[in-house]
């Protein structure tokens, strides 16, 4: 009698068990959470996941993001994730750490965790993809800042939040190319942080114009933020006298840079970063990818991803835009 | 003439429309109704939403913020309000940071966050009740000032290294299934609901939302009552800084941010008059499943949080104006059936 319960529990188990995995065969669940909302950049990252899932085909995109740009959003909505029972999250991160103790449990119950853009500490996450190499992308804005400046000058920097990951680590690399001697002339005057909103970011650019009237720059290594400060100089009519540049969508930053108030801005193309995060999503759900340090993994038009030893990956250069090219992107992205 | 006449005895059948027991028929069955309805389209919805280790996880997103409700709840029926509940999470959250980093044990660190919440909330008190300022304005201070401190002992920094015990209060279960945090909320939900509908203090703090002048004339130490229900929001608001910094094991100072808005949203939804002497406790607490359900509902549902959030104001304006509207319906019917006689 034990014997035969045991049989047909086994049964019964192997049955659901048969089921469930049939179930995962039908459709691969993919969710892309990012930072927030109403972002040009994580909605251009999405039309390029979306690529990847008709490309790959058999893939539900989800994409989600709180409606504050906080931690304890992204972590409701990745539990919510989890009870779902997706087979991956790709994640653009609002802390590098409170996230962990989530993004744990859904490894724990057998959801690959990604994170790309803004990274999750190592222990939380499977991999990270990184858009371009950090200190590529803090050297291009001063290089392109000082151009701006005439090479010397007053410069402020206008942030997204003061605990976004990506923007601190960029800012700490721009710190290191301005302790260069050459760059000894350019004088960075303070940092202020915006939250990736762009009333605020309005408001803290005003802020910087009023404080320091002799500014020459402001670098702004987020979408919302230079758009924003481009719009502060306009308003306040020192186009020429202020010039802005930083991180920026081709889309959004086309009239600014026609207005002269931005020479020169960079970025690498969201559309590659969201095809390249959700094609990796999927070569770990069915493509046996582990993010071991060393691993190479395929991912399509964008050719080959090789994982460092901090289980990280770098996309692509940071491309230059300015009034010679931003019309053409502008349809772009 | 006439009119006037009955408005006025209607007016008298209104005012008894407002007993306990009416409010139990209409307010917290309107809610019960609504949250019978979410549960109905959440789980035809989606498949994911009718299984008892989803629905008790979906608690954590709503515990902290629920703790808070209660103690808010009372502060509004006494006519206040306190906008910088938020505030001093993160105020307690980054002083408990810092205790961690000194090396302070896990009883020391929910001892530092309960006293810093409970001090924030006298300091709250003695400005309204000790000094006669305006709540609202006074706590629209302390929301930038509690946070602002946070800011600048922090920065763009975060204290990430908590003792591993510390993690039990915002991640541990009872039983294997129900998180501590919502237990916790039950039980301080029932001691609530005791105090504020079966002793003399609750009904007290009713009589001061609806006439604080009369209910000092009555010998009600109406002071000492606000500087309480304020401390009292502040313990509640450490409390929750507790509970949320062992359940992300993170502070940084932007944590909590907004909450102050979706707390005073559950207690009004709950049936609490924002001006004060009515609400129960039940409400509340039926308010805070329906906002949790629906947002777990939506969550699921892979909503957008913004379409949630138009989505739980609707609602607010909805369920508020139910009953309002139901009245307006009655007066007029009694009106006409009295001018006809």
């Amino acid at each position: 009698m034990k014997r035969f319960v045991a049989t047909a529990v086994a049964a019964a188990s192997l049955l659901a068990f048969g089921m469930s995995s049939a179930f995962a065969q039908d459709t691969v669940r993919i969710a892309m959470l990012v930072k927030n909302l109403g972002n040009g950049f994580f909605d251009s990252a999405f039309d390029g996941g979306q690529e990847a899932a008709a490309e790959l085909g058999n893939i539900e995109l989800i994409f989600t993001a709180p409606t504050a740009p906080t931690a304890e959003g992204q972590i409701e909505i990745i539990s919510n994730l989890i009870a779902q029972g997706v087979d991956a999250i790709i994640i653009s991160a609002n802390d590098p750490t409170a996230l962990i103790p989530v993004t744990k449990r859904a490894m724990a119950r057998g959801i690959k965790v990604l994170s790309f853009d803004s990274g999750i500490a190592k222990e939380g996450r499977l991999m990270h993809l990184n858009p371009s190499n950090n200190e590529l992308i803090g050297f291009k804005q001063i290089v392109m800042a000082s151009d701006a400046a005439g090479g010397a000058g007053k410069i402020a920097i206008l942030s997204a939040t003061a605990q976004a990951t990506n923007q601190n680590i960029w800012i700490e690399e721009m710190r290191k190319e301005l302790a260069k001697p050459e760059r000894a002339s350019l004088d960075l005057v303070d940092v202020v942080y915006g939250d990736d909103q762009s009333d605020k970011s309005y408001q803290e650019a005003l802020g910087l114009l009023a404080r320091f009237p002799d500014l020459k720059v402001i670098i702004a290594p987020t979408t919302v933020g230079i758009a924003a400060a481009a719009q502060a100089v306009r308003d306040k009519g020192l186009v020429g006298k202020v010039f802005v540049t930083g991180l920026g969508l081709p889309s959004e930053m086309k009239g600014h840079v026609e207005s002269g108030a931005v020479l020169s801005f960079a970025i690498w193309n969201p559309i590659d970063l969201g095809y390249t995060a959700t094609y990796l999503a999927y070569q770990f759900v069915k493509g046996g990818a582990t993010g071991a340090p060393g691993e190479k993994i395929k991912v399509g038009r964008m050719g080959v991803m090789t994982i460092d030893e901090n289980g990280e990956a770098a996309m692509a250069e940071p491309f230059t835009f300015d009034a010679s090219n931003v019309a053409k992107f502008a349809e772009i992205f | 003439m006439s009119t006037n006449a009955s408005e006025g005895r209607a007016a008298v059948r209104d005012r008894a429309a407002e007993s306990p027991w009416s409010l139990l028929r209409r307010w917290e069955a309107i809610l019960l109704v609504f949250l019978g309805i979410v549960f109905v389209i959440n789980s035809n919805a989606t498949p994911y939403f009718l299984n008892i280790y989803n629905l008790a996880d979906s608690t954590f997103n709503f515990s902290e913020k629920a703790i808070i409700a209660l103690p808010m709840a009372l502060v509004i029926i006494a006519r206040d309000i306190d906008i910088s509940v938020a505030s001093i999470i993160a105020l307690s959250s980054m002083l408990m940071g810092l205790a961690a980093e000194a090396g302070l044990g896990v009883p020391g660190l929910v001892v530092v966050g309960l006293a810093t919440g409970a001090t924030a909330g006298a300091f709250n008190g003695f400005l309204i009740a000790g000094l006669g300022l305006p709540a609202i304005v006074v706590t629209i201070g302390t929301f930038t000032l509690f946070r602002g401190i946070a800011f600048v002992a922090l920065g763009d920094g975060a204290v990430t290294q908590y003792p591993a015990g510390l993690a039990y209060f915002g991640q541990g279960y009872i039983g294997g299934l129900i998180p501590f945090e919502f237990v916790l909320f039950l039980v301080l939900a029932v001691i609530f609901g005791v105090v504020l509908h079966m002793t003399v203090i609750g009904r007290r703090i009713y009589a001061i939302g609806n006439n604080p002048v009369a209910a000092r004339f009555t010998g009600i130490r109406v002071d000492r009552y606000r500087f309480v229900l304020f401390c009292l929001t502040g313990l509640m608001s450490g409390l929750a800084a507790v509970l949320l910094t062992s359940r992300i094991g993170s502070t940084r100072p932007n944590i909590a941010l907004g909450w102050e808005l979706e707390i005073i949203t559950m207690v009004v939804l709950g049936g609490v008059s924002i001006l004060g002497g009515i609400g129960t406790i039940l409400g509340v607490v039926i308010a805070v499943l329906l906002v949790g359900m629906v947002t777990f509902g939506f969550g699921l549902l892979n909503v957008p949080g913004i379409i949630m959030t138009v989505f739980i104001g609707s609602l607010l304006i909805v369920t508020i104006s139910i009953p309002v509207v139901i009245q307006a319906v009655r007066v007029r019917a009694a009106a006409r059936a009295s001018s006809r006689r």
